[in-house]
């Protein structure tokens, strides 16, 4: 049994203290927006905020995150008014096939916070996700223009 | 009055209820006395038309059977039918229908499958007569009420005008009288020069649960008592089971039961996948891995080697002159040997499917790229006849071309047979992903090229050794034994044909199919060839002391489509000026999926080994253009797959097995390596060329060209990871 906070609200799992976060959020808690990828921190889509701190889930186990603050994607809107970065992935019509951009608008969200006016190099630096559809470009011109608001 | 003779079809889909995930459409059946039969939809709404479905709100819905995976079609689709259908925009929504239903049918949404950059263009011509047929209903409906002429009628934005009166209605208020006329036998489309809704970059419609995480890939599909399965197939393609020591693990957390999947896997099946895997990862497993087990790399490429020479059979699939005299009888010769890897497509989202099995039942939720060859599988691996059988697609996680193929959903239904009554999804690791591929073919090419006197290229042989995907995939398609599609990009006419004329030409395939399985990979035999045949006229160039963009110019003269976009990008890219210092640039262009490409790349080099792509420039003519953002989206995207694999894929066989297990070993494209891409479209008109992969076989030969330009080394091989050479 595991005690988490996942999006301010109170969990309590049945799931041994060495699964990884990522299958406790998505198959405990039954909150599938945050994805699965390589398992092995390589590619971003389990991305999620650890107080505050973008963490890829996969590489974290569940005792590691006890007491702390978990957000995923279902927890980035507050009630129904969308985080900016998810405003903006809908204007500039960011996602194609969409599986990385939980973890992508994750990342990007904890960048804005830190620096709330990157420049490419921070985006560069920041925001190492992988994206198969190619996505990139989408996320730079969406990333300046939440920048720039 | 209307008897209601079939309930709604897919009660699953009710049961579900808000999950409702890949739920198909609903259907019930009117058919009322001495009129056509009335189709309807889960809320009552009638159709008009297999493609159209109108409430009484003005809403519409657009039925759409190719799948969208991130390429847009979806979008596109939907603005063909509203195109020809007069709808409001705002007010569209769309559905899939299932296969199962299709078939119950009479296909009467045709074709599925989604690969090929077909998605558009095979299916625009009668999606467009949907729209137009629904609107003839609509318009005839209102001219009936008002008892005038449909000829004075109009309509535009879902409001139909009776022209001569001024009155008007909408069609949400004549749906149901529509819904009852004898649809027209034939429409006539739009002359394109009218369209206003094709060719515009309207939003895509799928985007914003992709943004909160409310977006249902295969991989999120839950049914009440659903059970997870882990899958490992024996590692070596070819390979059996052996044996397995179930004592070991059946006593773990979570684990319920231990199936072997035909005679090559072991899955475990448990309460969470994270424990199935576990348990997996715990299980001995004794595999036959048989004589496969002895190729490796080394040996695959040795033999692909000899189909390079000449005294080896090979089938000829573009010819012209005599190459092989002019070649031995001219002024000077030029040869180089390529070669191409295997390639994983690695999308996102490993491969999963969901299954649940009854006696009287079989049904499958998944993302597919061909819903009715996953069906077709179903019914193999369930032995159920179609009416009792149906496919839920819900949004892969990518697709890229590994997603036509349905190995997984087999997989996924062996296992449910196994448990009656309970739902099972089968997930892949990424570790097993990576191990069971459809791989891009490996391949090698030697070409040699002659020149007269006047340094005129008057022979070209272009000879490719190496794997066949319709071999392996589609024999049927073979043709005496050749696969046609092995010259995409350098075939005489078609939808990839060579846009060089060159007075003596031989392009042959000597095939050599190793074990490893071939699949359809984003470009498909557009990628290698359009390497070998580009990077080697870049070499042809330097051999005649000329610009390589002259150089080509000169040998296009009767390819007119193919030098448009190739000049298109020219001139963007600025190639009449020089580039900055320490900016060097590469070109290339070739023909595929019936549309003309062409791409430009500028790139600085540093240390000899460091490439920093700075700017990419890309043309296309498909045609026509159904929504140039998504079009832009695609071209930028199959540079970034393309380049990633240019640069960082390649996977390796070693003792019959793929070394490479994970993102770490085959690594993807960052933010940090994406170049700035600049989209040209250049749409001629009278055809339909597809679009998401054609630009992708431009990618690696501009960036090549490049290269050379910077450091007068040419590069023959990929991925460029094994040659020590790495993005900036």
């Amino acid at each position: 049994m595991a005690n988490l906070t996942i999006n301010e609200k109170a969990f309590t799992l049945d799931v041994e203290p060495d699964t990884p976060l990522l299958w406790a959020i998505r198959e405990n808690a039954g909150l599938t927006g945050t994805k699965y990828g390589c398992g092995i921190a390589q590619c971003g889509a389990c991305t999620v905020h650890i107080d505050g701190v973008a963490t890829r889930s996969c590489g974290v186990s569940v005792s590691e995150a006890v007491g702390k603050k978990i957000t995923t994607i279902e927890g980035l809107a507050s009630g129904k008014s969308l985080h900016k970065v998810q405003e903006a992935w809908i204007a500039q019509d960011v996602p194609q096939c969409g599986y990385c951009q939980s973890g992508m608008i994750m990342a990007v969200a904890a960048l804005l916070n830190e620096k709330p006016k990157p420049t490419d190099a921070d985006i560069d630096e920041a925001i190492t996700n992988i994206c198969r559809c190619g996505t990139f470009q989408q996320v730079r011109e969406a990333i300046h223009t939440i920048a720039s608001a | 009055m209307n008897q209601h003779v079939s309930p709604r079809l897919n009660r699953r889909a009710f049961v579900i209820g808000t999950a409702a995930v890949g739920a198909g459409l609903a259907i019930g059946l009117d058919i009322p006395f001495g009129g056509p039969a009335v189709v309807r939809a889960a809320d009552g709404s009638p159709e008009i038309g297999a493609w159209v479905v109108v409430r009484p709100d003005d809403t519409v819905v657009i039925r759409i059977a190719r799948s969208e995976m991130g390429q847009g079609s979806l979008t596109g689709l939907a603005q063909l039918v509203a195109e020809e259908l007069e709808c409001d925009w705002s007010k569209v929504s769309t559905e899939y229908p299932t296969p199962g239903q299709s078939v119950a049918r009479k296909r009467v949404w045709g074709d599925f499958s989604t690969g090929g950059s077909r998605g558009i263009r095979s299916s625009q011509d009668y999606v467009r007569k949907g729209g137009a047929t629904a609107r003839v209903m609509l318009i005839q409906a209102a001219a009936e009420t008002w008892k005038v002429p449909a000829s004075e009628c109009t309509a535009a934005n879902s409001v139909i005008t009776h022209t001569p009166s001024g009155k008007t209605t909408t069609y949400g208020k004549v749906a149901e009288a529509a819904a009852k006329l004898t649809p027209p036998a034939d429409v006539k489309l739009k002359d394109p020069k009218d369209w206003k809704l094709i060719g515009k970059g309207v939003k895509r419609l799928d985007t914003a649960e992709k943004t909160t995480g409310t977006m249902i890939y295969g991989i999120d599909v839950k049914l009440p008592s659903m059970l997870n399965a882990a899958i490992k197939d024996c590692p070596v393609f070819g390979g059996k089971v052996k044996s397995f020591d179930e004592a070991k693990i059946a006593g773990m957390k979570g684990v319920k039961k231990i199936v072997k999947v035909g005679d090559t896997a072991v899955a475990v099946v448990a309460d969470t996948w994270w424990h199935a895997k576990t348990a997996l990862e715990a299980l001995p497993i004794v595999w036959d891995e048989g004589d496969n087990a002895k190729v490796s790399s080394e040996s695959i490429a040795k033999w692909l080697a000899e189909g390079l020479d000449n005294a080896q059979p090979a089938y000829v699939g573009n010819k012209n002159g005599d190459a092989k005299a002019a070649i031995a009888t001219a002024a000077k010769k030029v040869e180089a040997v390529y070669s191409y890897p295997y390639q994983n497509h690695a999308t996102m989202e490993p491969m999963n499917a969901t299954a649940l099995y009854t006696a009287d039942k079989c049904e499958v939720w998944c993302g597919t790229q061909n819903g009715e060859a996953v069906f077709a599988a179903v019914l193999e691996a369930s032995g159920l006849p179609a009416e009792k059988c149906d496919v839920y697609k819900v949004m892969p996680g990518g697709g890229f071309g590994r997603r036509g193929q349905t190995d997984y959903v087999r997989q996924a239904v062996i296992i449910a047979k196994e448990m009656p009554g309970t739902p099972i999804k089968l997930l892949w690791s990424r570790e097993e992903d990576m191990a069971h591929g459809k791989y891009h073919p490996i391949t090698q090419c030697k070409m040699t090229g002659a020149f007269d006197a006047d340094n005129n290229l008057i022979a070209l042989h272009y000879r490719l050794s190496g794997q066949s995907i319709l071999f392996s995939l589609r024999p049927e398609a073979l043709q005496n034994g050749m696969d046609p599609a092995a010259f995409q990009g350098v075939a005489q006419t078609g939808e990839a044909a060579f846009g060089y004329s060159v007075p003596n030409l031989l392009v042959e395939h000597a095939m050599r199919n190793p074990h490893v399985p071939p699949g359809f990979w984003r470009g498909v035999n557009v990628n290698h060839n359009a390497i070998y045949m580009e990077c080697f006229m870049d070499e042809l160039a330097q051999a005649a002391g000329q610009d390589p963009l002259e150089f080509r110019r000169k040998l296009m003269g009767n390819h007119p489509k193919h030098l448009a976009v190739l000049n298109a990008v020219a001139e963007k890219i600025g190639w009449s000026t020089p580039a900055p210092q320490g900016v060097y640039r590469g070109i290339a262009q070739v023909m595929g999926y019936g549309s003309y490409v062409a791409g430009a790349a500028e790139i600085s080099v540093t240390d000899g080994n460091k490439i920093k792509v700075l700017r990419i420039v890309a043309s296309t003519d498909p045609g026509y253009v159904v929504n140039p953002a998504q079009v832009e989206r695609q071209i930028a995207g199959s540079f970034v797959y393309g380049l990633s694999a240019l640069f960082y894929g390649g996977c390796t066989v070693k003792d019959g097995k793929i070394e490479q297990t994970n993102f770490d070993t085959y690594n993807s494209m960052r933010i940090n390596e994406m170049p700035k891409v600049e989209s040209v479209m250049v749409p001629s008109g009278g055809f339909w060329g597809g679009v998401g992969e054609p630009t992708i076989g431009v990618a690696a030969p501009a960036v090549l060209n490049a290269y050379f330009a910077a450091t007068g080394k040419r590069i023959r091989s990929v991925p460029l990871r094994d040659q020590n050479i790495t993005f900036a």
